[in-house]
């Protein structure tokens, strides 16, 4: 039986990021999901953007691709698309993945293009000292927005079934056990999967909006979470401010790779 | 010798055909003119050799892709034009740092921004090298004709396998768009680099996909070996592939990127000469503009002056040795370009020899005339 040590690299710890930050939480699912599928590391890919979930390939013991700002899904994409065999994962924070990224990601799942997304929420560019991105809350303090966030947010989940993603769920930070539940049912997918991961940042976003600190944030966005169950029976009213949780969506169809193998297949002279 | 057909085409599809025959496997592209029929070509042919493409969302995301293709084992190319190759520099960063070879086709057209679209320019000489920030060297291959175009194809993945770079193709619209009788030599295998694979038996422990020590790179693999594990990032990282900013590290990263190209730059270069043994006025060009030099060189014998054309095939890194021979040897050098002097800039910098050098430059969307390039030379002699 694998342990998630196996996967992991522990001459960089500790890790870089701040005390009470979520990304390592995410970061041991990632390596404990491995474990459980008792996968060869050699099949494994990660692909990281810039920020500072994108720095989780530091400690990861599998193939890695650390990648620019925003572009970790396309490269993915060729990853995918150059060796088919692999599993490959794509983490990115919500700047890097909806924000500067937003283009790559609803692309990605339109294509489905075979990889799982991992993003981790915190609702803020933590590494440049908490701006806000495309998920901010509105009316929420950041650096960037000291008089209250004027704009309206991403729904990561929302966006990412709308363009067509095979898999979506979502979890938060508060529960691991949910967030090693959706990454191994995401991986299992042919096709592109999309797990968002409520983060807390109590250095830059938990500190400006006055959350108190990381265990109070984890609290916080347990108590604001409904599973997919009870979310169905409430209005949308009542669903004002809560994190539907679980699986979201669920319908594998053929990922790009396999529809472009046919046209190889039909077309092939060499 | 390999099989050889001859077939009436266009540059841009002269450009698949020799990417394909290079060894090429994918594509990723935005379509833009005047580079579209490279795209069009790649989707045809592409699937029939059992390779992929893939149209992406903008030219951030073809660069990003063809970088992990390359670092999952394929040979992998785009094609693009002004704008589009501007939205690639970013990621071509990004091959450079991680050293994934990969080839970028830059069939350049009038600019700034949209500019002309369909019409020809050399702008792009600067960019191809200067376009993305930081440090580095590149190496960019200008074709002059469509039999270039397949020839040079098989030279720049050759390149880019060997150094592991990226390899610019610094065609323009009128080679692209220009036809002509191509021999389609299929490559022996001996012709076609592949990149250098680690040494059999090297463990885990041992490997190193990175090597600042000399100035050539080190061995990789692609993601997916049985054996090994790679590891790439655009942070300036050590030979594992980790990340890495001391001051030493990042002065001695920075030293390598140029001096595995630079240091290698008589294997790199390809210039041609044309008349040369006795001139004493001699037009140097790259790309489109060397058919109008050659007449305008013919042009010039028959009014009796010495004229010489120097081509320079390879423009990044700059052929300098050649191009001071000419300075050397010529009492007026003419450098014919579509763009307002920026090879002209890089020929000046080697002047040592106190030799007159006149530009002929047209930017009107339109390819230079012979006698365009006699006329410069006759207005700007001493």
């Amino acid at each position: 039986m694998k342990s998630y040590k196996d996967y992991m690299l522990f001459d960089k710890l500790p890790q870089t990021w701040c005390a009470g930050c979520s990304h390592g939480i995410v970061l041991q699912s990632i390596a404990a999901v491995m474990a459980e599928l008792d996968v060869d590391k050699h099949d494994m890919a990660l692909v990281s953007g810039i920020g500072c979930f994108g720095r989780v390939d530091d400690y990861l013991d599998i193939n890695c691709m650390h990648v620019t700002h925003g572009r970790a899904l396309a490269a993915a994409t060729g990853v995918a698309l150059g060796n088919p065999n692999l599993h490959v994962l794509c983490t990115m924070g919500d700047g890097d993945g909806t924000t500067i990224g937003g283009n790559h990601l609803i692309h990605a799942a339109r294509r489905n293009i075979n990889v799982t997304a991992i993003i981790s929420n915190n609702y803020n560019y933590g590494q440049t000292g908490g701006q806000y991105s495309a998920t901010t809350p509105t009316h929420s303090i950041t650096q960037t927005s000291p008089y209250g966030h004027i704009e309206d947010n991403f729904d990561i989940c929302k966006l990412a079934i709308a363009a067509g993603a095979s898999y979506v769920g979502r979890a938060t930070a508060y529960n691991p056990v949910m967030i090693r539940k959706l990454i191994k049912e995401g991986m299992q997918v042919k096709g592109f999967s999309l797990i968002e991961v409520m983060s807390a940042c109590p250095t830059h976003y938990g500190k400006f909006n006055k959350l108190g600190e990381a265990a109070r944030m984890l609290k916080l966005m347990n108590e604001q979470s409904v599973t997919v169950a009870q979310a169905a029976k409430m209005s949308p009213e009542e669903l004002k401010g809560k994190l539907v949780v679980g699986v979201l969506k669920n319908e594998p169809r053929d990922d790009y790779y396999t529809e472009y193998a046919r046209i190889i297949e039909a077309q092939r002279i060499e | 010798m390999g099989k050889t057909v001859k077939k009436f085409m266009e540059g841009n599809d002269a450009m698949v055909a020799g990417a394909i025959a290079a060894g090429a496997r994918f594509f990723a592209g935005y379509p833009i003119s005047p580079s579209s029929e490279v795209a069009k070509g790649a989707a045809k042919e592409l699937p029939r050799h059992g390779g992929i493409y893939i149209q992406m969302e903008d030219e951030l995301s073809s660069m990003a892709a063809l970088c992990g293709a390359s670092l999952a084992g394929k040979k992998a190319f785009t094609a693009t034009s002004g704008p589009g190759f501007s939205l690639m520099q970013e990621n071509l960063g990004l091959a450079v740092m991680s050293e994934l070879p990969c080839v970028v086709y830059d069939v350049q057209r009038s600019g700034p921004s949209t500019g002309a679209a369909t019409k020809p320019a050399q702008g792009d000489l600067m960019q191809a090298k200067y376009g993305t920030h930081g440090d580095h060297s590149i190496i960019a291959l200008a074709p002059s004709s469509v039999q270039d175009c397949y020839d040079l194809s098989i030279t720049a993945f050759n390149l880019a396998e060997k150094y592991r770079t990226p390899v610019i193709f610094l065609a323009d619209e009128v080679i692209g768009h220009l036809r002509a009788t191509v021999s389609i030599r299929e490559p022996e295998p001996g012709e076609i680099i592949n990149r250098k694979a680690p040494a059999p038996g090297t463990t885990q422990k041992d490997f190193r996909p990175y090597d600042y020590s000399g100035n050539m790179p080190a061995p990789m693999v692609g993601v997916g070996d049985r054996n090994l594990l790679m590891r790439t990032t655009g942070s300036t990282h050590d030979e594992k592939g980790e990340f890495r900013p001391t001051p030493e590290n990042i002065d001695r990263v920075t030293h390598y990127l140029m001096s595995k190209i630079e240091d290698h730059v008589d294997d790199i270069t390809i210039t041609r000469e044309y008349k040369m043994e006795d001139a004493d006025t001699v037009l140097i060009s790259f790309g489109c503009s060397v058919r109008s030099s050659m007449s305008a060189v013919d042009l010039l014998r028959k009014e009796g002056v010495k004229a010489g054309m120097l081509e320079l095939v390879t423009v990044w890194p700059m052929p300098e040795k050649q191009i001071r021979k000419a300075l050397q040897q010529a009492k007026n050098v003419v450098v014919v370009e579509l763009n307002m002097g920026q090879l002209a800039g890089e020929v000046r910098k080697y002047n040592d020899y106190g030799c007159n050098v006149i530009q002929a430059n047209r930017t009107d969307g339109v390819l230079i005339t012979p006698k365009q390039v006699v006329d410069a030379l006759k207005g700007g002699m001493k």
